[in-house]
């Protein structure tokens, strides 16, 4: 408990980060708060014709869309979205990940072999090619966006792992467990594990906006949430019949895409500095 | 020598992940239920008709005949034919690979060329206005959705300003086709016209693309140039008097370049996937948007092949770059 105090202490330090983690806060606020804060919660699944593409102004303060919903409600509701998917599709990926990593950094074994050569295959491709073709043939839902993201990403969170157990085992204490005679399983679990949460943490943080940022993209080639519902990525693309007259409609979603991106790189990137002083600021998107 | 075992180990290596690859791809296209063959029967095919469709097709047999057969098929350099343009598909791959090549390589121009003196300028000056304002846009320049980006570079330089064609890859008929780049096409004619033209066409979709490559290049350079700085000659030649501009450009950027050639497989990387959604915005007669075609009509073949070539394209760049690396920086090239 003091410890986390203390991380979050020198987080709040760094304005970046201490940014990062106001926008990453105040997305689950949001989210948890949607139907509250929203100015037309009742909208946001209805047709209004009457009041379709009205610009923004104080009754509609991001405009209205081509149902005549408001926007800004409809963004509200969004993040309940993104943040179910971005929650879900990491998580998957770390339970898988980081279980494979572990088993396979600790020893040389023929399944460790295997398993990496599988995340290899894997990593062949840029994530969102696979996907694509995942989510593709598995149909339009917000689940399917889930299940493409998370089978696609957990070999990242296995490489990491893998290469830290890896240069872990050759540490004196280690040994030491090892010539004690604890058994394999409580050193990885007791010894191992503490020693890897912190770049495991830094890797979360940042693959939630990678996460995010192609959940987004899948939504837009029309392959997440069918369309009612208020997927940031799917009204983008729904404004673009509407552009260059409705511009409001394009923008207001983008916007909330950024801003929840940049926040978790910022908190990354600041957890970064706050857990592992030795790596340098150099990582990229992913 | 010893680049010639690394060459070849790692050529060793790829042939079976991209096997792994192809095999990923064809469970996932072919075992779930989404009907290609009724699709492309038509809605008023009976039953029958379908079941002798998918026989001609050889789509009765079992998963594993299939892909034994599809893995036969690769090797003598057959991809199969597309479902919905009923061309082979090597043959709608190399047709629109050009104007894919002609628009990653615009966009890494535009990150490396920007990339790396930014880079060097954020960590020439750490800490101060530059530098902040370079993280700034680099935090930025990741975090942006490219559709989104896309889109908002449409609206305002080719609907507003219109300084900007929308989308297209020209207007008009393309120059005589001896490399098929455009680009290249048009310098090759000699006809300033036709090559402004390209150029502009070139212009949004190459920055949009290269976004997030430049952000990436711009971290790499200035975290390896400030790590180069920290080094003991560093430290001699400014102690010895040579100047400092000098020094970063003669010794400096050579060693902390290093860093980022090997990043340069991670960009490829980054640009390969952009391209499906930037090529979707701009019409961009490319692999990229021909992917994304293909998927929504269920083309298999046409599906199978992008993911190939992707793996193809990308195996073989890391492997260019493990190389570049073994021969810029030859203390790390035992590994």
């Amino acid at each position: 408990m003091k410890a986390a105090l203390d991380i979050l202490r020198k987080l709040l330090r760094d304005p970046a980060a201490a940014a990062g983690l106001v926008i990453v806060l105040l997305l689950v606020a949001v989210a948890v708060l949607a139907p509250l804060i929203a100015t037309h919660p009742e909208a946001v699944w209805d047709m209004n014709p009457r009041q379709r593409l009205l610009p923004p102004s104080e009754a509609y303060f991001f405009g209205t869309d081509r149902m005549g919903a408001d926007i800004y409600s409809r963004i509200l509701f969004g993040a309940r979205i993104t943040l179910t998917i971005a929650i879900t599709a990491v998580g998957a990926a770390l339970l898988i990940g980081v279980p494979i990593g572990l088993v396979s950094g600790w020893r040389q074994s023929w399944l460790g072999e295997a398993l990496m050569r599988i995340s290899d295959i894997f990593l062949a491709v840029p994530q969102i090619v696979l996907a694509i073709a995942i989510s593709q043939t598995l149909g339009p839902s917000i689940e399917n966006v889930i299940l493409a993201l998370s089978v696609t990403y957990w070999p990242w969170f296995t490489r990491l792992v893998h290469a830290e157990v890896h240069s872990l085992r050759n540490e004196t204490f280690i040994e030491a467990a090892i010539a004690l005679g604890v058994p394999a399983w409580r050193i990885i679990l007791l010894h191992v594990l503490p020693n890897v949460t912190s770049p495991i943490i830094v890797r979360t943080s940042i693959g939630m906006g990678f996460t995010i940022l192609t959940a987004s993209a899948l939504g837009f080639l029309g392959l997440g949430a069918p369309p009612p519902a208020p997927e940031w990525g799917r009204m983008i693309s729904e404004s673009r019949e509407f552009l260059p007259e409705a511009w409001w409609y394009a923008l207001a979603p983008g916007l909330a895409i950024f801003l929840v991106v940049m926040g978790f790189n910022l908190l990354g990137d600041g957890l970064r500095d706050v857990l592992d002083p030795r790596i340098r600021r150099a990582s990229t998107g992913r | 020598m010893r680049i010639v075992a690394l060459i070849l180990k790692r050529l060793a290596w790829l042939v079976p992940t991209l096997a792994g690859l192809v095999a990923i791809v064809f469970f996932i296209s072919r075992v779930i239920p989404s009907d290609p063959v009724a699709l492309l029967a038509g809605e008023t095919a009976s039953l029958a008709q379908i079941e002798l469709l998918r026989q001609k097709l050889g789509l009765d047999r079992p998963l594993i005949v299939q892909l034994l057969d599809y893995y036969r098929q690769l090797l003598s350099g057959d991809l199969g034919t597309s479902l919905f343009t009923t061309r082979p598909v090597w043959d709608d791959l190399s047709a629109r690979l050009p104007a894919t090549i002609e628009l990653t390589i615009a966009a890494m121009i535009v990150a490396v060329a920007l990339g790396i003196p930014l880079g060097v300028l954020a960590a020439l000056y750490r800490n101060r206005f530059v530098d902040h304002f370079l993280r700034v846009f680099t935090v930025a320049g990741l975090a942006v959705a490219s559709f989104w980006l896309a889109l908002l570079l449409q609206l305002f330089f080719a609907m507003d300003l219109r300084w900007f064609p929308l989308q297209a890859r020209i207007t008009g008929f393309p120059p005589p086709s001896l490399s098929g780049f455009y680009v290249v096409d048009a310098l090759l004619e000699g006809n300033v016209g036709r090559l402004g033209n390209v150029l502009a066409h070139l212009t949004l979709p190459a920055l949009t693309l290269a976004l997030p490559a430049l952000a990436t290049v711009v971290r790499f350079t200035r975290a390896g140039v400030l790590e180069t700085l920290q080094r003991s000659f560093v430290m001699y030649q400014r102690a010895m008097g040579i100047p400092v501009g000098l020094i970063v450009w003669k010794y400096v950027l050579r060693n902390s370049l290093i860093s980022t050639v090997t990043q340069i497989g991670l960009l490829f990387g980054i640009l390969l996937a952009g391209t499906v959604v930037i090529e979707t915005v701009f019409q961009w007669p490319g692999i990229g948007g021909y992917a994304f075609e293909a998927i929504l009509h269920s083309d298999y073949a046409a599906v199978m092949g992008f993911t190939i070539y992707a793996g193809v394209v990308f195996g073989i760049v890391n492997l260019i770059v493990d190389i570049g690396h073994a021969v810029l920086d030859p203390r790390g090239a035992a590994a």
